[in-house]
């Protein structure tokens, strides 16, 4: 027999209706939450280092400010979900502490070296672009402050992909070494894009109960197959050669067929295995360490003056 | 207006570009280095600020120009001994202690310089002034209330603090400097005389560092040379960063 | 490593985004005091011009109804539809009153 708080809990996921943060909800329904909402959140924090590594390099003063700005907003959402995770009761340095313990995951796609200046380009119009697509079908999701951030982060996406895909835009219309350039970012960041949909449903361990939670909305490969379907003309547009040379239109299912991917590489670049796993780490445990000394500054400074509020008082 | 004003006007409006593209870019070197995530976005909105002034300044100098060039050219296509920025500007970012002492003197500086810049007899620096002036505005505001935690915070950060303030003190002198360019243009109204500005600078700076506890240093030392292109060591590096890119495909569109 | 930004306080932040429109709870920050939490929020929530006024509150402060309480708070007022004016039939020529 359920308890009622479970049944009007239920009631409430199928009548559509939001949780908010105080209604009672089952305890794996809240650490699922929180298991996917910091996972989000790590993966724009972490996500501002790839794209970070061009801002000094940015090849015109305009790609500069707008990688800038671009970034930024990355830390921007990182914040936006944070606060929602907050509302779960988990604190964010607790969130920190999991992410840098390797406890909590973050997006896999940000384990890949940006290389050149066309990564920039490509990680706006394909990693953005694929997490658009989730990020969409998200602004449904079942507990409210998560739905509200997602509403936000992708009234905000929008610019980031379409900066990415202009930047690939012109150099795939500029010299042939722009171009070159292009091809190689494409060939590199396509199928990593894909596989940020995650595995296959059957093979996704928290896909059912967050289906049945409306945690999430879509299943993993119907969101991929939608990215797969509108970057076909994408790429044509660019004039380059799409890297998948199986895709096919298919009349029937009204998609495009693809190769499947390659999912031995997928789990050994979650596994420690990619080109930055390590890297991004530490670089975040050393912003982190770093910071120290300035957050006790200024715990001190107002402990100081607080003091000193209360000796006026008396 | 005379070729001579006209050049003039072309070197002063590069020399504030440089500086604002110069400083813009070390704190944009902080970007995922923050002590924590919404001060990361917060000091990211300063970067975008200077490198959007820089790109006015440099834009109005490709303009007098005329001779085909753009902004980036200014920025990309200049070699550091052709760079015009002021010393202080240029130094690496150091500890965030050093990065804000360094944000404390450049933004009282434009405090004082852009309210004179405003009254310009040329519009357009004029008009760069007046968007400038509130960007200072909230940029001091930051960097007083950081200087101001840092240096009356624990003893470390006081000592970060009071070592930073020494170490930049001597690039502080050259802000005050003035040469024949810009002497031509305070007569025709229309540069900003900063030897009179250093009296308010001194005082504005000693207040806000005497009430964060910090020694205000002796003047025992002055390196100058930015506006000659007498750089110090660390602005090659940087342009070698920045221009790489840039340099790699000549000629090309980005 | 431990204990981070629990050193700063979380603050609620709410901004009106236009003349004439109510402050609207938008998120959360953590901030050191509200001078500094209503500059972040400023640089944090306002990145394109979304607002006009910014207002911040230390999350401490705010008391929220539970749950729990819905039916105590809310229900009574249930069978007052007297409070309401489509409660009240009006002839069709004033009933736009």
């Amino acid at each position: 027999m359920t308890a009622p708080q479970e049944e009007n809990f239920m009631r409430k996921i199928q009548a559509e209706e939001k949780i908010e943060p105080k209604d009672w909800m089952p305890e794996a329904y809240r650490k699922n939450l929180i298991r996917q909402i910091s996972q989000h959140a790590h993966s724009e924090v972490i996500g501002m280092q790839p794209e970070g590594n061009w801002i000094t390099r940015a090849p015109s003063l305009r790609r500069k400010v707008v990688l800038l700005s671009k970034v930024q907003d990355e830390a921007g959402h990182g914040l936006y979900l944070y606060s929602a995770c907050e509302t779960l009761g988990i604190s964010r340095s607790e969130m920190i502490e999991q992410l840098q313990s390797g406890v909590a995951k973050y997006s896999s796609i940000f384990n890949y070296p940006t290389l050149t200046w066309a990564d920039v380009g490509a990680i706006g119009w394909l990693v953005d672009g694929a997490a658009i697509v989730n990020q969409v079908s998200l602004q449904r999701t079942s507990y409210g402050p998560y739905s509200r951030g997602m509403i936000r982060i992708c009234k905000e996406e929008s610019f980031h992909q379409r900066q990415g895909y202009e930047a690939i835009l012109e150099l795939a219309k500029g010299s042939p070494g722009q171009k070159e350039m292009a091809q190689d970012a494409l060939n590199r960041f396509y199928w990593p894009a894909l596989m940020m949909f995650g595995p296959h449903d059957s093979e996704s361990a928290h896909s059912q109960k967050s289906m049945e939670w409306k945690i999430k909305r879509e299943t993993n490969d119907d969101l991929r197959q939608k990215f797969v379907d509108q970057t076909v003309k994408q790429i044509e547009v660019l004039g380059l050669e799409h890297p998948d040379k199986a895709i096919k239109w298919n009349e029937e299912r009204g998609h495009y067929d693809s190769s499947d991917l390659n999912w031995d590489e997928f789990w050994s670049v979650i596994n420690g295995n990619g080109h930055c796993n390590r890297q991004r780490i530490e670089h975040h445990v050393a912003a982190h360490e770093e910071g120290e000394w300035v957050r006790d500054a200024i715990t001190a400074y107002n402990d100081k003056k607080r003091a000193k509020k209360a000796q006026n008082a008396a | 207006m005379s070729d001579q004003i006209k050049n003039a006007i072309q070197e002063y409006a590069t020399r504030l570009g440089d500086d604002s593209v110069v400083l813009g870019h070390r704190i944009s070197e902080w970007v995922s280095y923050g002590p924590f995530l919404e001060e990361d976005i917060a000091y990211g909105n300063v970067s975008l600020d200077y490198v959007g002034r820089a790109r006015l300044f440099y834009s109005y100098a490709a303009e007098l120009a005329d001779d085909g060039r753009d902004e980036d050219d200014f920025a990309y296509m200049r070699n550091d001994r052709e760079y015009r920025n002021l010393l202080l500007l240029e130094m690496p970012k150091g500890d965030f202690a050093y990065s804000q002492v360094r944000q404390l003197f450049a933004d009282v500086y434009y405090t004082l310089v852009l309210p004179e810049l405003l009254q310009s007899k040329d519009e357009t620096l004029a008009g760069v002034a007046a968007k400038a002036i509130k960007e200072t505005k909230y940029h001091l505001r930051r960097s007083r209330d950081w200087v101001l935690r840092l240096g009356d915070g624990t003893e470390e950060s006081h000592k970060r603090t009071q070592k930073a303030v020494d170490q930049l003190w001597g690039y502080t002198h050259e802000l005050f400097d003035m040469d024949e360019t810009e002497q031509l243009l305070v007569n025709e109204g229309i540069a900003v005389d900063v030897s009179k500005l250093r009296d308010a600078w001194l005082k504005m700076v000693s207040d806000i560092l005497t009430q964060a506890t910090i020694t205000v240093p002796e003047d025992s030392w002055a390196v100058r040379g930015g506006r000659t292109g007498y750089h110090t060591e660390h602005l090659g590096h940087m342009l070698t960063e920045m221009q790489i890119v840039h340099r790699s495909h000549p000629g090309c569109k980005w | 490593m431990t204990n981070i930004t629990e050193k700063l306080e979380l603050f609620e932040v709410f901004v009106r985004s236009k003349r004439g429109l109510d402050h609207k709870h938008i998120g959360s920050l953590h901030a050191e005091d509200h001078e500094q939490a209503l500059e972040y929020a400023r640089d944090c929530y306002t990145r394109r011009t979304e607002g006009v006024s910014i207002w911040v509150v230390k999350s401490d402060d705010i008391c929220a109804s539970q749950e729990d309480d819905a039916e105590c708070f809310y229900d009574p007022s249930d069978d007052k539809p007297y409070r309401h004016a489509t409660y009240y039939v009006l002839p069709d020529p004033v009933n736009n009153m």
